[in-house]
This record gives C-alpha cells, structure tokens and sequence, in this order.
C-alpha cells in the first residue's frame, strides 16, 4: 500500500503534490495528527536518502512493532509542521517525552548529545524496542554488545584514555553467564554503571566510585557484601580508608574469574600483597608459596585460605579463622591430622628477624655459615690444586718432549 | 676388603700383558654410586624449582614436566629411592662391623673414618699446591674423599630428616614442636643447596675435571683402573698392598670398550645437568 502509494506519488509533479498535501493539511493541521501512512508515502522507502547522503527511510513494518509505533511522526518530528517540508530539519528532541532520562544524561560521562545520541544506544530511532524485549539493543544480554559498540574499539579507547573493556567482560564470569548461558540476571555493563546518568569511577557520586563498590556488587550479592562489610576491609572503607581493598580491587571490575579457578588462585596473592608487603615476603619464604608459585598446584594456602576471603578479622577475634582456637580446624582443612603443636608452626615466619624468630634466626645462620665456609675453604683447595695440577702436567709433558697440553 | 678380593677373583681373567687393571671398586659400590648420582640429579632438578619458584626458569621447567605435582611427585620418589639406598648402605655398614667383626672399617688404611694421616695430608697437600713442600703419598682414601663421603652421609641425615618432617608434618608434630616446621624448610633448602652446590662444583673438579682425571675419572664407573693411576694417585695403597704381597688378588682384567663408552655417555650426562643446574642455581641466587 505504502510503496505503491510512494510510486504514485514520486510520478506526480511536485505542484500537484503540493496541492495535495495542502488539502491534507488544511483538513487536518497539525502534522502530529496526520496518519503516518501520509509521510512513510515518501519515507516508506528504505532507500531514501536526503541531500547529504543520510538514509531517510523508514522501515514501516518494523517501526509499527516498535514501542513508538503507535506515535504519529510528528509527536517526535514536532519541527516539521508542513508539506513540503524543509530539507534541513532541527533533530528530534526525545526530552520531550523522556524528560527523566534527559536529566539524567546531565553532567554524565554520556553528556555531549552530538558525540552520544540517543540513538548511539537506543539503536535506529524508529525500531526501539521495550528493553525488556530481546530485540531492543538494551536488553540486558545485548546491552555489553551495545555498549562495546565504542568501549570494544581500541581506537576509541585510546582517544578517551579508558581501558578496553568489553573483551575482558566477555570473558569474564559475568560476561560468560550472560553472552552462554543467557543469564538475565548476569551483571551487565548498566548493572554497575547505571545508564543514563553514568558517573566516572572517580566520582563519589558514581556506582563505580571506590567506596561505593561493595554497595553495587551488593544489589546481587548482598551476602557477600554483608560478609566483607563484617570484615577489617569494610569496616575500613565505611571508615572512609579508602586504600582498603573493595570487591574490584581483589576480582578486578570486568575481567571477573572464577575464584575457585586456578588462574584466579594463582594471580591473586600479589594482590594482598600490594600492601601487606611484609606478610608477602615472608609468605614467599615458605613452603605454601614454593608450592603455589609452580603451575599446576593451585590446592596450597593462599592468603584467603587462612584468613576468609571476604569476613577478614584480626586474629585476636573468636571467630577469626586464625585465632588460636580455630587454628587446629583452619590447618587441619589442608592437613588432616594437624595437633596443637603442628598449628604452631609459622606461616610469616621470618628467619631474617632475630627478635621475631630466633631460633629459626640462628638456624639459619648457622646453615648459612655452613654453606659459606665448606664452599670458601674448598674453592680455594681446589683452585689451587687446579692451578698445581696443571703446572706439573705441562712440565712433565715438556720433560717427555710432548707438546703442551 | 674381602668383597673387592671377590670381585677380582670372579673376573677370573689373567693380567694383561702391556697393562694391569686393579680393582678399586665393587660392583655393589659401583651401583650405590649410580643409584646415588641419578637420584641426586633428579632431587637437585626438582628440588631447585621449589627452591628458586620465583624464577622464571623455574616455572617454565615446572609447567613443562606437568607443574609443580609432577615435581613434588618426582621428588619424592627419588627421596623414597635415597634412602632406601642409604639404609642399604647402613645396614651394611652394621653387617660389616658387627656379624663380620672387620676391624678395619673403622680405622686402619682403608676406613672412611678420617685419622691423623687425613690432617697431615690436607696441610701436605696445600704446602705442596703453593710450592712449598711434597705431593703427599694418599692411601686409599684421600682426606677429600672422605669429607665427600661424610658430607653426603651427613647431608642425607639432615636433609632427607628434614624432608621427611614437611612431607609427615603431621605425624612428626607429635614429638617435634611447632616451629621445628618452621626451621626443617630453611635447613632442608640450605643443606639441598650445600650438597647441590658442593657436588656440581668440588666433586666434579676434584674429581672428574681436574689435570690428573679430566674429563672424567671412569673407575667409579668400571670399578678398575691401570696400574699407572693407582700407583701415583694412591702410591700407600698400593706399596701397602704389594709388601702384603696381595697385589695379585685386587688384579683385574680392562674394562670392556662397551663398558667405558657406557660409562663415558653416562658421565658427560650427569656432569652436564649438573653443571647446567649449577648455572641456574647461581643465577637464581645472585639474580634474586
């Protein structure tokens, strides 16, 4: 109907169409009221394209689907009032209706209209969808894919001094929840970074900003969250010490494992280790750390196994896994049999602190000692006997009229 | 040594005309020697990783045997394979010296107990190395090969003790307090080093490398030697036994070319991951 229409209409002078839609329009003004069946006459062809080259048309069977379907063209298109219209038009001003969302896009990262349109996200303007219906571009399983439009694209992630997120996402335990098993609750890129109004990380108003982090992670994993506040690492950023680690510090923000994954186990000492320096390197003095630095055996201690992942408390806590009492329990997880005198056995112990540790100070030491003077005595022994060995060698090669050596 | 007087009895072979091959050690020796050095070799290239686990050698060597379980894995066996050798050894030792009644494994010329000919031979052999005196005349045992001995015999007490403490931690916290499993690692790592670093470095040279055997001293491997060598390198025995008049018992016939190129292939292999393993071992410790 609407193409053949259109065929009519493009054979007809443009006088004749002029007067035609003069009448319309005297009959019915304004435009908002006249059926879309009047403008899809021209931009019902989806090859339409004005003056600079930019599509124009409008695919009528898809935009009637969509939510704006039932809108006439000039409840959006409100500048253009007559036909012929003119060739340049003022954009379509989506505030007008959307008018929460608009002040949201204020003061965000999203802000400039010219760089990020509606459209940017929302997809082609006449086929947005409800975002709870799988074709609209922000349904939550293709809002990473929207998103990585710009934040999956080097260049772009370049120019703006950001990382490049979205591959990291996909393979992170979020991204594989939602992109294989098409979780809908999988966290996606708007369920940290809200949608309209989103704020840099290093806004304190930002979902995303440091002290809020266990908050957003917490809208799913509320348990968790309630853990780590219990913990020294909550109590210390409610405490506004903000170089205690949150959720992403630990997990990262988008490349997310499996904590149980090997891959997880085996990166993530260093991170406590980022500031507990010296726990770190008497940590790596052990034979837990030996264990864990080689690939293939991820079962040994790590910082977590012993003092909670997420409840972290001082040892001086009942129900801290390191307190005195507990200890037999936390060992005995890995080695079965563990006694009271196995669990006094130091996992930070440091051989190179005399008032610390002395005994295992002087062990050391000694054994020390041992090495230095056996491998000094008999280097020089050897040397020399070397150095003899050979003179007498070629002096009595010489002496047999052989040539040297 | 009866045993030895055996061994050349059973070879039954008249001496060579040109050349007379002696023997020096028995075949049970021999085999100790090579139970000792392959299982000493594949301790030191797993015990190493552990030890050195942030170096990137390390992890490379780890991930390429199949990670750290085939290396604990591998360990062990060889430790498990050490010290049945040692207890071998051991029981020996006690068969030797009390069921045999042989005085001579404790002191006289042929015991590995060191004795006051040792002292004077170590301070003869310096003054001799800087020119200031005679080559001491060594008897069987030379001062430097019973420190070898001992220190192996010492090193396998307290490392294989210290091993077997972490890999039963349990069971021997027990008897052992807390912090003793604290100090079996650091003793174990520093007494592994030792040996490791004693073994590929003064054995090899004193041993194999040095003027008089380089490359490599095969007797270990084919258990005799010429007469030549034993006269100069161990001139006391060998006076000792011809006044005895037994030089005729100890006589054997030249090693079998198989077995001295066997022997050779054998040596350069282990004196190579040795000295390739000593390189690391050195770079891991100054580099770190």
């Amino acid at each position: 109907m609407a193409d053949e229409t259109g065929a009519e209409m493009k054979t007809v002078s443009s006088t004749a169409l002029t007067l035609a839609a003069s009448a319309i329009l005297m009959l019915a003004a304004p435009l908002g009221a006249v059926a879309q069946t009047d403008c899809l006459g021209c931009h019902g062809d989806a090859s339409l394209q004005d003056a600079s080259g930019h599509s124009v048309g409008v695919d009528a069977p898809k935009f009637h689907s969509s939510i704006h379907g039932s809108l006439q063209c000039g409840d959006c298109h409100a500048a253009i009032k007559e036909y012929p219209h003119p060739d340049k038009v003022t954009p379509v001003q989506c505030e007008t209706c959307h008018a929460d969302e608009a002040a949201g896009l204020v003061g965000s990262v999203h802000a400039s209209r010219a760089e990020h349109p509606c459209t940017s996200c929302h997809g082609d303007a006449h086929s947005i969808f409800p975002k709870s219906d799988p074709k609209s571009a922000v349904y939550p399983l293709n809002v990473p894919r929207t998103c990585g439009n710009c934040h999956g694209n080097g260049e772009m992630a370049k120019k703006h001094g950001l990382n490049n997120v979205y591959p990291l996402y996909l393979d992170s335990i979020h991204g594989f929840a939602l992109s294989k098993e098409g979780l809908l609750v999988a966290a996606n890129c708007q369920s940290c970074h809200g949608s309209h109004h989103i704020l840099s990380h290093k806004d304190p108003a930002s979902p995303t900003y440091k002290a809020s982090v266990p908050k957003t992670c917490g809208n799913c994993h509320a348990g968790i969250t309630a853990d780590y506040m219990g913990g020294v690492h909550g109590k210390a950023v409610l405490a506004g010490k903000l170089d205690a680690p949150v959720c992403s510090d630990c997990h990262t923000a988008h490349a997310i494992e499996q904590p149980t994954a090997s891959a997880f186990r085996m990166q993530s000492t260093p991170i406590c280790g980022n500031c507990h320096k010296d726990k770190f390197s008497t940590y790596r003095d052990t034979f837990h750390s030996q264990l864990g630095s080689l690939g293939g055996y991820v079962e040994t201690a790590r910082c977590w196994d012993c003092h909670g992942a997420h409840e972290i408390l001082p040892a001086s806590d009942p129900r801290s896994p390191i307190n005195k009492a507990n200890l037999v329990q936390t060992c005995g997880r890995c080695h079965a049999g563990a006694n009271l005198s196995f669990v006094q056995y130091q996992p930070h112990a440091n051989a190179r602190n005399r008032k610390l540790n002395p005994a295992l100070y002087f062990i050391r030491l000694f054994m020390n000692l041992l090495l230095a003077s056996v491998l000094s005595f008999f280097m020089i022994h050897t040397i020399l006997w070397l150095i003899r060995s050979r003179y007498d060698q070629v002096k009595r090669r010489k002496a047999e009229g052989g040539k040297n050596a | 040594m009866p045993d030895m007087e055996q061994a050349a009895v059973a070879s039954g072979e008249p001496a060579g005309a040109q050349e007379r091959y002696f023997v020096r050690f028995t075949r049970a020796q021999r085999y100790m020697h090579a139970v000792l050095f392959t299982t000493f070799l594949g301790l030191a290239a797993t015990g190493l990783p552990m030890r050195f686990s942030q170096s990137a050698w390390a992890r490379r060597f780890a991930s390429g045997v199949g990670g750290f379980g085939a290396i604990i894995f591998f360990h062990k066996l060889f430790a498990v394979i050490l010290t049945l050798a040692f207890l071998i050894h051991v029981r020996e030792i006690f068969q030797r010296a009390l069921v045999r009644r042989e005085k001579g494994i404790f002191w006289g010329p042929t015991s590995m107990v060191g004795n006051w000919k040792d002292v004077k031979d170590l301070f003869g052999h310096l003054r001799w190395m800087v020119g200031l005196g005679p080559k001491p005349q060594f008897e069987r045992y030379a001062y430097w090969e019973k420190f070898d001995y001992w220190a192996v015999f010492w090193g396998m007490v307290v490392i294989g003790f210290s091993g077997y403490a972490m890999w039963f931690a349990p069971f021997f916290a027990r008897f052992l307090p807390g912090w003793a499993l604290n100090a079996v690692l650091v003793i174990h790592s520093e007494e592994g080093l030792l040996a490791i670093l004693f073994i590929f470095s003064i054995h090899f040279v004193n041993t194999h490398l040095r003027p008089d055997s380089f490359p490599m001293d095969l007797v270990i491997f084919t258990g005799v030697e010429s007469e030549e060598e034993f006269k100069t390198k161990r001139p006391m025995e060998y006076q000792r036994i011809a006044s005895e008049g037994k030089l005729e018992t100890r006589i054997s016939h030249a090693p079998a070319l198989w077995l001295t190129n066997f022997s050779k292939v054998v040596g350069t292999i282990a004196i190579l991951i040795g000295l390739t393993l000593l390189v690391l071992t050195l770079s891991a410790y100054f580099g770190s």
